[in-house]
């Protein structure tokens, strides 16, 4: 019976303190997360119900079965058909929960970008992130490794002879418009980062070598703190930037007051 | 025994202190060994444990005695973040490899697999020792990481490249600690695959007459597939720690991309692959996952049985979801490695595998729900210990429906609610099978009884507390928390979650206390304990058949003939509730 | 025994005892029973059993590593291919040769001093096909091709170096098992050691050539 009280205690606070969203996630601002956010709450939902059914059955049959004066046990080795039943009945529970969310994943990775992204190319290095518009000619310049200087102002290694450098960004936070497609390009410097946007949903390795691409689409005008999700080192923890959702005059603005900076 | 077979001992029983008790070719004496290498393991990943928990939760607390042991780490006993990250990592290694890696398969399965199958020892008693001795060289080296110039690697125990791959310029603990860290795996990887051959030979070849392979007791078909994939994944391992030495020491460039810029320096590798070591790594480690927890689940199958005074529910099922399990485990990896810029394509593959994995471990929860269905349980610690399990199992496993789904995983990705699915899940619940065991056999490992009643007070300080160490972390993840953080300071979202880190924290000093209890326990049954009977749970299994302690070659002599399954209780129509594997067939007598 | 306890007879019908249940398959694991303990004593067949589980072993260790060579293969721009120097072919040659010799030996195992004369052949054979690698190492390292000149060049040494390692081990198993032979002939009964050392060797003998295969059309 103590057994059966505790395990239903614990599943009692756990299920209370899920539904009371006392720790949750922060508010949306992104287009995608809606389905994101729907396929979390069915996921959550589901485990939920198997959760609480699974502890409560177990405290159940510890209880009824208690080994008793005059109680002998069945002498069963179990049941095929019963094995079949639930079997099947799993399979068809997880995979009618996972098949159709993948659509939400197909839609963030799967479907090439619009002609109107705005793209922005993101370094992560240890331990801060730069953030690089092109600038007015909408081309990004070249970077050679070898000329980074990172006290010299020339974080990424800029290559002054290349034209389409000379009107190029590079700042410290983001800012974006909002309701507009927007493509990140992920790299680093040097380990691995992972670029990380609780509002908008949005998380993915910075590694280098590579060129990631992040798409999404910011739907509320906002400040949020960008983290980094991946162990790059003894700064992991303070690896932050910001990213601010404007709207069109204001990001257009943001972009002449950094570009005079 | 009614009948048995003469046949002679692979080897004599040995003379003298040393062949005896250090060098012993005893499966036995080898598989105690391996339980105490895990035991001090454990203790020693705990200690880790408080000093990463300390730090999350009361930043800058001085702790003199760190001062005067790291004063490069923590001066005038202060954590920095990379010691903090450097205990994280030796956490994590010391816990996964020597401690789940190591005490349910090596040391359990070493002492029981032989005798449960009616063999007088492992196939290759030899090499059995050898692969003992290996593990605990890798031990010392992984210890001694700890103490080298710069300290231990703070790459993580999954010790990603290029952070791992650089050298000291990429952090403290990089330089000499990673090294000797990668050496250590190496030498573990080594140790296991010598392991793993052992155990897959000894099941196949050694069992005694009437020992189908349909009736070997759940704990060896645990074993026997947990030995496949150590055997299929330590070799991967291996390989990629080998490529990993040679970028570091060799020049190679495998895993280190070209044009890095460490610290304001340019790096002379290029072309390498980052995510070449995650493919690598990860083949290896999903599969661990399972080494970890299979043989638990043997375990608590076994109990179970015992208690429920009830032959297990769907044995068969069981046996199918165990392979069901071990293939499928090669074939997720991908699924942590959703956000690593691998191809979106490959993710919804990885995700649908890993679907698939979750089917045979429901199999296996409502098989154990199954067989406490209409059964006569005894309530004995190790039973708590075996329910705690089937509690844990299923908390830890459904919270990876989450994390499976590509979309939703982008989200959770390298959140503490990931923190909380392993942990509940290879961690906690994995120990709990090592306590269960622990509890059921060491009545015949050391011919002394465990204190019941202290032991139940084990069970429920542990039981409760894991419940309140993990359980918050996922809401910790819900709310974005990323893991493998030294300090919380720097981002204003995580300062509301300082209140659950202190609370969690709390929680976890008061379980580890506990442990105490255990030790304390288990030293006092060692010398003190009540004399153990031959069958003190009456149970069926041929290790509870043959004295206590067992003699040197586990049969005096004259091998057992099995002629039954393995779970034969409250047969109907039996003298006794139980039926001994052993006990010979009269049925013909019935007319 | 009589420290075993002696379990209760069972006056039970004991038809079903010990399967689970009827309809499932069980893959025809529910014989008889256990291979038992043969009329000969400890069954040899572990030590095949044990051979085949540790070159499954060896097996993934190598897949891991050819699996690397191709996929960083796949995505780099500095491969430059590594031209095989001519003797590898040569080494080749005698590690084919020494599998040849091994077989040879295999097949005289009851005339001792013919089998003896066979295996120390092999034994040589193997041994010169280490010689030879480290030599095609130091033509290679002459030529200014080193570890780490490019991944090509690094998988050379990686791949040819890890199967050094292994076919050094089984090296050492042939010249022991001579020794042994020496001491106390093998002859046709007691061949298990042969037996399995040469599934090791033809099994390494194998390997090489995928790998040479590998490093010559995969360049």
């Amino acid at each position: 019976m103590f057994f059966a009280i505790i395990i239903w205690l614990i599943t009692l606070v756990s299920v209370v303190l899920t539904v009371g969203k006392y720790w949750w996630l922060p508010e949306l601002a992104s287009e995608h997360g809606v389905a994101l956010d729907r396929q979390f709450m069915l996921t959550l939902v589901v485990t939920g119900i198997i959760f609480v059914l699974a502890q409560v059955a177990l405290g159940y049959l510890v209880v009824r079965y208690k080994d008793r004066p005059g109680r002998t046990a069945d002498y069963s080795h179990g049941n095929d058909k019963l094995e079949v039943v639930w079997t099947l009945a799993t399979a068809v529970v997880f995979f009618a929960l996972v098949i159709p969310g993948q659509s939400i994943w197909a839609s963030l990775h799967l479907i090439p970008p619009t002609e109107d992204v705005v793209r922005i190319e993101v370094t992560g290095q240890q331990f801060s992130w730069n953030i690089r518009y092109p600038g007015a000619d909408g081309k990004f310049g070249q970077l050679k490794p070898e000329l980074t200087d990172d006290s010299g102002g020339n974080a990424l290694g800029l290559d002054p002879d290349d034209p389409a450098s000379s009107d190029d960004l590079v700042v410290p936070v983001m800012a974006v418009p909002v309701n507009r497609n927007i493509e990140l390009m992920l790299r680093s410097k040097d380990v691995t980062h992972a670029f990380f946007v609780r509002e908008l949903r949005i998380k993915q390795d910075a590694v280098p070598g590579m060129t990631i691409p992040l798409r999404f689409k910011p739907t509320k005008i906002g400040h949020y703190e960008v983290a980094c999700a991946e162990l790059c080192g003894l700064g992991h923890h303070k690896m932050r930037s910001t990213i601010q959702i404007l709207s069109d005059e204001d990001y257009a603005s943001w972009l002449k007051d950094q570009a005079e900076e | 025994m009614g009948e048995a077979v003469q046949a002679h001992s692979v080897h004599e029983a040995p003379a003298g202190f040393i062949r005896k008790y250090i060098f012993s070719y005893d499966h036995k004496v080898i598989g105690i060994q391996y339980y105490m290498l895990a035991l001090f393991s454990v203790f020693l990943g705990m200690t880790l444990s408080v000093l990463v928990r300390l730090n999350l939760a009361w930043p800058g607390t001085e702790v003199p005695i760190l001062g005067t042991i790291f004063p490069e780490g923590a001066p005038d006993g202060v954590m920095t973040p990379e010691f903090y990250l450097s205990m994280l990592t030796m956490h994590g290694t010391i816990m996964v490899f020597f401690v789940l890696t190591t005490a349910p398969q090596s040391g359990f399965g070493n002492y029981f697999l032989p005798i449960q199958i009616g063999a007088d020892d492992m196939a290759f008693p030899t090499l059995n020792m050898l692969s003992f001795w290996v593990t605990f060289l890798s031990l010392v080296v992984m210890v001694a990481a700890i103490f080298v110039q710069g300290g231990a690697p703070i790459s993580g125990w999954t010790a990603y490249p290029p952070l791992s791959a650089l050298g000291e310029i990429a952090g403290p603990g990089l330089g000499t600690g990673q090294s000797l860290w990668i050496l250590s795996v190496a030498i573990f990887c080594i140790a296991s695959l010598l392991g793993a051959i052992n155990f897959i030979v000894t099941t196949i070849d050694m069992r005694a007459e009437g020992m189908s392979m349909m009736r070997l007791p759940l704990t060896c078909w645990a074993w026997f597939v947990t030995a496949i994939l150590a055997l299929l994944a330590f070799g991967v391992l291996l390989a990629a720690g080998v490529l990993l030495l040679m970028d570091r020491h060799a020049g190679t460039s495998f895993f280190i991309p070209g044009g890095l810029v460490v610290s304001d320096k340019l790096i002379d590798h290029k072309g390498g692959s980052p995510l070449l070591w995650q493919h690598l790594f990860w083949f290896f480690g999903h599969p661990e996952v399972y080494i970890a927890i299979l043989p638990g689940m043997g375990a608590a199958s076994h109990i179970l049985s015992t208690f429920c005074r009830k032959p297990i529910f769907g044995y068969k099922a069981m046996v199918y979801a165990l392979m069901g399990i071990g293939f499928c485990s090669f074939l997720v990896w991908g699924h942590h490695m959703f956000m690593s810029g691998m191809s979106p394509y490959t993710a919804i593959v990885f995700s649908l595998t890993t679907t698939a994995v979750a089917v045979p471990s429901a199999i296996k929860t409502f098989n154990w729900l199954g067989t406490l269905w209409g059964a006569r349980i005894q309530f004995t610690t190790a039973m708590l210990w075996a329910l705690g399990f089937v509690s844990l199992f299923v908390t830890g496993g459904i919270s990876g429906l989450f994390l499976n789904q590509p979309a939703v995983d982008v989200y959770l990705h390298d959140t503490y609610f990931v923190v909380a699915h392993f942990h509940m899940i290879m961690g906690v619940a994995a120990i709990f099978g090592i306590f269960g065991g622990t509890y059921y056999w060491f009545p015949k490992m050391f011919g002394r009884m465990l204190n019941e009643t202290w032991g139940k007070i084990h069970f429920w300080i542990t039981f409760v507390g894991v419940y309140a160490i993990f359980m918050p972390m996922h809401f910790l993840g819900f709310a974005g928390h990323p893991r493998r953080y030294a300090e919380l300071t720097s981002f204003e979202f995580l300062e509301p979650l300082a209140a659950v880190q202190k609370y969690i924290s709390m929680f976890a000093f008061t379980t580890i206390a506990a442990q105490f209890i255990f030790l304390a326990i288990f030293f006092w049954a060692l010398f003190r304990g009540k004399k153990a009977d031959i069958n003190p749970w009456k149970a069926t299994t041929i290790e509870w058949s043959v004295p206590t302690p067992p003699p040197h070659d586990n049969f005096g002599g004259e091998f057992p003939v099995v002629h039954r399954g393995p779970y034969e209780y409250s047969v109907p129509g039996a003298a006794e509730d139980f039926v001994p594997q052993t006990a010979p067939d009269v049925a013909t007598a019935k007319s | 025994m009589a420290t075993t306890i002696a379990p209760p007879p069972v006056e039970i019908e004991l038809e079903d005892l010990g399967r689970g249940g009827g309809g499932i398959p069980n893959l025809g694991w529910e014989g008889p029973g256990g291979p038992g303990e043969g009329a000969e004593g400890i069954s040899d067949n572990r030590y095949r059993t044990g051979m085949w589980a540790a070159l499954a072993g060896i097996l993934m260790f190598f897949t891991a590593f050819i699996s690397a060579y191709v996929v960083r293969k796949g995505l780099s721009n500095d491969w430059i291919p590594t031209s095989l120097p001519s003797l590898v072919w040569f080494n080749t040659l005698l590690l084919l040769a020494s599998s040849l010799t091994l077989e040879r030996s295999r097949h005289v195992l009851s005339d001792n001093s013919r089998f003896s004369r066979w295996w120390l052949l092999t034994t040589v054979l193997g041994a010169a096909f280490l010689v030879g690698q480290v030599v095609v190492w130091r033509q290679l390292i002459g030529d200014g091709v080193y570890i780490s000149s490019n991944p090509s060049s690094s998988f050379f040494y990686v791949l040819t170096g890890a199967h050094g390692v292994h076919l050094s081990g089984g090296v050492f198993a042939l010249g022991f098992l001579l020794f042994r032979n020496r001491q106390n002939p093998f002859g046709s009964v007691n061949r298990t050691p042969i037996d399995v050392v040469a599934i090791y060797w033809h099994f390494m003998d194998g390997l090489w050539i995928s790998l040479l295969l590998l490093l010559f059309f995969w360049r």
